[in-house]
């Protein structure tokens, strides 16, 4: 279980001071799926920056089964069961995806094991485990491994900041089959994801909504879905941008 | 049987993955004298009868087959200039496995300066790997110089693995290449400093035939007060197509200077020159470190990784 207890994030910005979180205060339930939604700048992967520890909050505590780990650099959270999947999954060159894998299940696993991990997320086992985790990957590739580490380190909080972006709507496809899989043996662990894309917000157990730094709704997807899809806050996101006169047709 | 005692046995390892004594042809030398050598029915070592160093001739169309020539050395100050010729038979497919591994526990300098000429027949293809390796911690700086010149004749290939991880003090490698029509080089170096090291890398490759390519392409770290320069030239005489890469990461107080040199004297010669020096990316450690690995941990991987 996680608890945030009253998170602030501040950075300087030109002088001046900018509040990017702004007295955020959660828990993440075991064995439940829950997932951020909520405007892009809302700070939604800054919040799951704070959790994996590579930014500091300004202000306010985060516990993890009970302990105190807002101090604890990246490194011990990783040690004490934090995964994080990153939005924009990172290239190395020479590094193998093989090596990433073991480097993520932390023990010397074989070939075949690390196999297990890629299969699991959708990737032709024998075609990556030797491939170089760099730019002849593509970004759905790349994103698939990214998970594939997560699965692999096999922590209690896993934090996926929005697995959707960046691949194209046919490779999401598969990738929603994979989140179900996670969500049918979360058994003893849980997991966060940042998401826009309605069908991961469909898998959720509860949904949190994020606006400008502060929650704004908070609830199981019954009571939350709703009120994002086709109602006030969902349609002013758009009416943003005027519709453009005499033009498109379609 | 040749007698080889622990210091040679862990060079030997380092520079050319030797456990024993290797099968087929070889010449193992040892503090400036030969400790070993053989020949095969396809490949004829003989030593030079005017200089020091070796001939190696390998017979037109010898397949599957590999030479060993490492070089150890053991006694500090010891300062050796040595010529090594390969003439590569037409057709030939060889393996060649140089390297040189110098232990130094004493005072003086010990040297190395290896004159590598090879020959490369007619569509013959030589795979070549030289590995350098210093240890001991002698006040001798363990130095190795070598020059390395390649002339490969129509629809040969060359493909050259150069390797220099550890415990060299100075290197000032000086590698060229004239290739006729048709003719490929590939070349991949690897080289990491430390220390107070200086490296320094040479290339000049002249192609000269139409149809030739080469493909000469450097990964390199330099960490602590290291300097390194990588100097590769291409000129294209003909139609021809080049490419040179220098990939650097550098670290601590290191230094790289990157010296990227292209000459067209033909219309049809497409010459490519990539270069970038840079600190290890701050989100590749982050990754590694969201995995659980520390800092340190996450810096030895991705360097071991890029080196690889």
């Amino acid at each position: 279980m996680l608890e945030l207890q009253d998170i602030y994030f501040n950075v300087k910005a030109d002088d001046a001071k900018k509040e990017i979180i702004n007295g955020i205060s959660l828990t993440i339930p075991d064995d439940k799926l829950v997932v951020i939604t909520g405007p892009n700048g809302g700070g939604k992967s800054t919040l799951a920056r704070l959790i994996a520890g590579i930014e500091k909050p300004t202000s306010g505590r985060i516990l993890l089964n009970g302990e105190d780990i807002t101090e604890m650099s990246i490194t011990d959270r990783a040690k004490a069961g934090i995964g994080f999947a990153f939005q924009q999954p990172v290239r190395f060159k020479g590094i193998q995806v093989f090596d990433l894998i073991r480097l993520a299940a932390g023990t010397r696993i074989n070939v075949s094991e690390a196999c297990n991990y890629l299969s699991a997320v959708g990737l032709c086992a024998r075609d990556y485990i030797n491939r170089e985790v760099n730019s002849s990957l593509s970004g759905g590739e790349l994103k698939r491994i990214e998970i594939a580490t997560v699965l692999a380190k096999a922590p209690t909080l896993s934090v996926f900041d929005e697995p959707e972006a960046g691949i194209d709507l046919w490779s999401f496809q598969n990738l929603i089959e994979v989140f179900e899989g996670m969500r049918r043996s979360i058994h003893g662990s849980s997991i966060l994801i940042i998401s826009h894309q309605e069908r991961i917000l469909n898998i959720a157990d509860e949904i949190i909504v994020l606006k400008d730094g502060r929650l704004t709704a908070q609830g199981t997807r019954d009571e939350i879905m709703p009120e994002l899809t086709g109602t006030a806050s969902a349609v002013k996101e758009c009416s943003r941008i005027s519709p453009r006169k005499g033009g498109s047709a379609e | 049987m040749i007698q080889i005692d622990e210091i040679q046995r862990r060079l030997l390892k380092e520079v050319a993955d030797l456990h024993q004594i290797p099968e087929g042809a070889y010449n193992i030398r040892s503090n400036g004298a030969a400790l070993g050598r053989a020949s095969t029915a396809n490949i004829e070592i003989t030593p030079k009868e005017n200089a020091s160093g070796i001939d190696i001739r390998i017979k037109p169309g010898t397949k599957n087959e590999s030479v060993h020539i490492p070089v150890v050395m053991t006694q500090s100050g010891l300062k050796e200039l040595v010529y090594n010729d390969f003439y590569i038979g037409e057709g030939a497919d060889v393996v060649i496995v140089a390297g040189c591994g110098i232990d130094n526990c004493g005072p003086e300098d010990s040297e190395h300066d290896g004159i590598h000429r090879f020959y490369v027949g007619k569509g013959a293809k030589v795979k070549y790997v030289e590995k350098h390796y210093g240890s001991g911690h002698g006040k001798g700086k363990r130095i190795l110089n070598p020059g390395t010149e390649v002339y490969m004749e129509e629809d040969s290939t060359m493909e050259m693995e150069m390797v220099q991880i550890k415990g060299v003090d100075d290197t000032d490698r000086t590698t060229t290449a004239e290739l006729a029509k048709g003719a490929r080089l590939v070349v991949r170096e690897r080289l990491m400093t430390h220390g107070e090291q200086t490296a320094i890398s040479t290339y000049m490759v002249n192609l000269n035939g139409e149809g030739s390519s080469a493909d000469v392409v450097s990964r390199s770290v330099a960490r602590d007060s290291s300097y390194q320069k990588f100097d590769a030239k291409l000129v294209g005489n003909a139609a021809c197509s080049g490419h040179t890469e220098c990939d650097s990461i550098i670290m601590d107080k290191g230094r790289i200077l990157a010296v990227p040199g292209l000459e067209a004297n033909d219309v049809d010669a497409a010459l490519v020159h990539e270069a970038a020096i840079g600190k290890i990316a701050g989100d590749q450690i982050i990754k590694l470190m969201t995995l659980g690995l520390t800092e340190h941990e996450a810096e030895e991987q991705i360097i071991n990784g890029f080196l690889k």
